[in-house]
């Protein structure tokens, strides 16, 4: 079998072919070419035939027919073309959505989950207690062009008065659609179904295109997102890929319906979680955005990230961070004013690369900023249920712990999946590791890894025709495992003892230590090498079993290999300038950042 | 392989250029295919729907929702002035009645029996497109508004704020390497669209604004002259909309830089005449770069250009700019295209090129971090 997989961003279309070998899916060939969706061609299919022109050119099979289509070869046949092609796209900014709830905190938040499990960027949540006055409400309606809305609201056979009123505020704004003309506006309804009847009314004569699912809060303690997320995918293909240029004629040429990217990359981590039974953080940081996906006890969540990225969005990584918190984890001398020059120059011309040592140094001591705005919106937003009553001892009311009631919880994390350019096409495998590592804090036992070339978001739609497939080469060829981090929680004090630790393999120790608080020490085990850590942290430091109690863990080898972090969580830095690049500078020489560091 | 692909920014002594002008919902256009127009005439109006104003009548007059209609002395269509009466309780017996009253001027736009609330639809607020630069109208797109074309000098810079405007070309600089400082600016440059050289410091800007310059063109800007300008620190490069009292346009980044040369020329060969300016950016997906326009009588090119990014093809000796440091800023041409990627101070594996500075010398840069010069 043969497929062909295309995901069109918003510069670069990808291509890759997917072959069964001797009865295994494995990723053989990658091609790429610019997006066409922009004047002056204005047609998505260009693109697409530009990148599978390419990809035939290295494969060596004819995959592009004359008239440029996607050659799809007869069932059982050995000749030209493929068997299956499929794509995703975020081309044209993507899917952008308004959503609208009674209750910020409950039906509004699980409208804007819906939206962005599907794939969507929320522009914006309209709530009747979002502490904004009706007028001002109305205005920003107003302003926003989304391409869809989702409105909810109200549990079953509870009241219905007040998503009436939110929908009477939003039909007279007469929101306009991002294109123009003609578009008529769709609008999801996804709340009380008791209204259904007032909301047909409302929306009849107001030039939407209404359409009504299941309520997605069907009761305070159930959250229903299927049928509105499904609904959305719908609507994404009906009306806006309908109408973003060449979408028409690429709707024809697929398998199976194009899905948003960042929803295909959602659907192939929580393939990958019900699969092997864990708990995924992944993240996709971009030019302009950041996605974050989780998936813990069986629960995704999604979010966007809309202005932190590395290279539209880096000037406001710098800004929402602050220059200081992004320059604490560069240990080599900088000047703040012409590092801010730069960073509006990359702003502008976003396509530049690092060329130089100290570059690629403060690059990445941006990126570690803006990944940790965004897990730290990632974990407030993946939160249990609320609105539900829930019992409480008296030991959870002097619980005041960060992230309190998120599901994301580090100790509990057992794999993280890095995706995106400055993480993918970091020069060396321990820039990716330590980055990860630095951003996230994951505690416990975590394995970390990198999509190789980005080709989740193919492996998402493939996953919805050919699960096997798509887990094979999940597996065999997407992931590049890098390593593991063993770090304990809780703070520790500088320079007095953290934990110890044996790494053991089949044949022997590998290696053994005592670290100090404010160590980390870098143990390699290659590829495929399995071997036991035992870690035994100091009073007050837990490795999941308890405060002192030692936990060991079966772990597999990396491209970098097992770093032992006695950093503490969270993570602090000495308070004097001195004492942070003399320990930043330690850190980076641990963990074999840099050639030669 | 000996060529590559990259962006590059258009720099054009003499071009077709042609701008669509359209109104944001439909209208009326006023314009005719073959009108000659100025850039400040009228080509398209129209008006757009008034604020809405939410009223909870129901629960101000303490009636149920479904009890409100019988009780609005105003009815849908109505014109209403603010605090005009619109509905009112039946009291008890005809006593102790409690009111309704407008809260904005418009007309009543509905009644809801659910929810008990009034929305009031304030009046519209005209809007008009004018024609940006002087020229024919080559087209007309009903309703919606029309194409002026026009033979035109065309620059465009890297970044702008501050939206559409237009005067004469003033020089404030003699040559491309000077800054744009206060003393620099005078009293006759009011409504002039001033260029410079080098970088514009603050103090130029603030007087620039207090004479009244309608817009500035320097080679640079310090960021942290931008963020005074602003008040806040910029985030993402999505611009036009500021209300600063000025359009900044920069052709070649931030930090001190000189304008190149052949932008600077060209500006200076065309000083006195009068040009159109959009300090507009939009660095996303549809890339969107300021731009200055220089309506020339004639043209003696068969280029068109169109607000939209451009892009070509490098070539060894394709004039290009180095967009990065180490070299960022330095203007030479293309003098070898290596096939094969090699590996950069930074670690990184990436294809390159060497260019031949200005002076003669010769670098190694990625080719993600140069562009076109085009013309």
């Amino acid at each position: 079998m043969r497929i062909v997989a295309t995901d069109c961003g918003s510069t670069t279309t990808k291509a890759i072919l997917i072959e069964e070998i001797d009865g295994v899916f494995r990723q053989t060939f990658r091609a790429e070419a610019p997006t066409t969706v922009e004047e002056p061609l204005a047609d998505v299919t260009i693109g697409v035939t530009n990148s599978v022109t390419e990809l035939q050119e290295l494969s060596g099979y004819t995959l592009i027919a004359d008239d440029g289509t996607v050659i799809r070869r007869a069932a059982g046949s050995k000749g030209d073309g493929c068997d299956v092609y499929i794509s995703t796209s975020s081309a044209g900014g993507g899917l952008q959505m308004m959503v609208a709830g009674v209750v910020r905190e409950m039906t509004a938040e699980s409208a804007k989950r819906a939206a962005l499990g599907a794939g969507a960027i929320v522009m914006d949540t309209i709530a009747s207690n979002d502490r904004r006055r009706p007028h001002e409400q109305i205005q920003r309606i107003r302003e926003l062009r989304p391409d869809m809305v989702l409105i909810s609201g109200g549990t079953d056979g509870g009241d219905g008065k007040k998503v009436v009123e939110l929908a009477e505020l939003i039909a007279p704004a007469r929101p306009r659609p991002r294109f123009g003309g003609e578009y008529r506006l769709p609008l999801i309804f996804a709340g009380n179904k008791a209204v259904r009847g007032d909301i047909e009314r409302i929306f009849s004569a107001e030039g939407f295109a209404l359409s009504i699912v299941d309520n997605l809060r069907p009761t305070l303690e159930q959250e229903n997102l299927g049928p509105a997320r499904e609904r959305i995918h719908d609507v994404f293909l009906e009306h806006v890929m309908a109408h973003a240029p060449g979408y028409d004629k690429l709707i024809e040429w697929t398998n199976a319906p194009i899905m948003p990217t960042p929803g295909a990359v959602g659907d192939i981590l929580q393939t990958i979680a019900r699969e092997r039974k864990i708990n995924v953080v992944g993240v996709d940081i971009g030019g302009a955005t950041t996605d974050l996906f989780s998936v813990f006890g069986g629960v995704f969540n999604r979010t966007v990230s809309a202005n932190l990225g590395m290279s539209y969005s880096v000037s406001n990584v710098c800004a929402e961070a602050g220059m200081e918190q992004v320059l604490r984890w560069v240990h080599l001398d900088m000047d703040e004013r012409e590092l801010r020059n730069r960073v509006k120059n990359k702003m502008i011309r976003p396509t530049t690369i690092p060329q130089t040592h100290e570059a690629l140094v403060f690059e990445q001591a941006v990126a570690r900023e803006a990944l940790r705005l965004a897990y730290a919106q990632h974990r407030a937003f993946a939160t249990k249920l609320k609105g539900v009553q829930q019992q409480r001892t008296v030991g959870d009311t002097f619980r005041q712990d960060e992230g309190a009631g998120s599901i994301v919880d580090p100790m509990l994390l057992d794999l993280l999946v890095a995706s995106g350019g400055v993480l993918s096409h970091a020069p060396r495998f321990e820039q990716t590791f330590l980055l990860m590592i630095d951003s996230f804090e994951p505690t416990g036992f975590t394995e970390i890894a990198k999509d190789s070339i980005f080709m989740m978001p193919h492996l998402g739609v493939l996953a919805s025709i050919n699960p096997r497939a798509a887990m094979e080469v999940f597996e065999r060829d997407c992931l590049v495992p890098l390593g593991w981090c063993a770090a304990p929680k809780g703070d520790v004090r500088i320079g007095k003892p953290a934990l110890s630790f044996e790494l053991r393999g089949a044949s022997g120790m590998i290696a053994q230590g005592t670290l100090s608080g404010g160590q980390i020490r870098l143990v390699r085990l290659g590829v495929g090498e399995r071997a036991t850590l035992e870690v035994r942290p100091e009073r007050g430091l837990d490795m999941g079993a308890g405060a002192g109690k030692p936990v060991s863990r079966t772990i597999e080898g990396g491209q970098v290999g097992v770093l032992i972090d006695a950093r503490g969580r969270p993570l602090h830095f000495p308070a004097d300038h001195a004492g942070r690049r003399t320990m930043v500078a330690s850190w980076v020489q641990a963990a074999e950042v840099y050639e030669g560091a | 392989m000996t060529k590559a692909y990259t962006p590059g920014l258009k720099v054009s002594a003499s071009t077709t250029y042609r701008v669509r002008r359209l109104l944001p919902v439909p209208g009326d256009v006023r314009v005719q295919v073959g009108a000659r127009v100025q850039a400040d005439a009228v080509i398209a109006e129209t008006f757009l729907d008034g604020d809405v104003f939410p009223v909870k009548a129901a629960s101000l007059l303490g009636v149920p929702p479904g009890e409100l209609p019988p009780l609005m002395l105003k009815q849908i269509g109505d014109t209403v002035q603010i605090g005009d009466v619109i509905a009112q309780s039946k009291g008890i017996f005809g006593m102790m009645r409690t009111q309704a009253k407008s809260t904005a001027a418009g007309t009543i736009e509905s009644i809801s029996g659910t929810t008990g609330m009034v929305l009031l639809r304030g009046p519209q607020t005209p809007v008009q497109v004018r024609a940006f630069v002087c020229g024919e109208v080559v087209e007309v797109m009903p309703r919606e508004g029309a194409v002026i074309e026009t033979p035109a000098a065309f620059i465009q810079g890297i970044f702008g704020v501050g939206g559409e405007s237009w005067g004469p070309l003033v020089a404030a600089a003699a040559q491309p390497a000077e800054d744009l400082t206060a003393q620099r600016i005078t009293p006759a440059m009011k409504g002039a669209v001033v260029f410079a050289g080098g970088r514009m410091t603050a103090e130029a800007i603030a007087a620039a604004r207090s004479v009244g310059v309608a817009a500035l063109v320097c080679g640079g800007i310090d960021d942290a002259d931008l963020k005074d300008v602003l008040g806040h620190d910029l985030g993402v490069a999505v611009t036009g909309s500021e209300r600063i009292g000025i359009t900044l346009i920069v052709t070649e980044g931030f930090g001190s830089i000189a304008m190149a040369r052949r932008t600077f020329d060209l500006l200076i060969s065309l000083s006195g005449k009068q040009a159109s300016v959009n300090g507009a950016t939009q660095i996303r997906a549809g890339v969107i770069r300021p731009e200055i326009t220089v309506p020339l009588a004639e043209c003696s090119s068969a280029s068109v250009a169109s607000r939209g990014a451009t892009a070509g093809l490098l070539h060894v000796g394709t004039p290009i700019r180095i967009i990065r440091d180490p070299y960022f800023g330095l203007i030479g041409s293309v003098s070898c295209l290596p096939e094969k990627p090699e590996v950069l101070a930074s670690g990184s594996l990436a294809r390159v090129l060497e260019v031949k500075l200005e002076d003669g010398t010769h670098v190694t840069v990625p080719r993600a971090n140069v562009e076109l010069m085009e013309g």
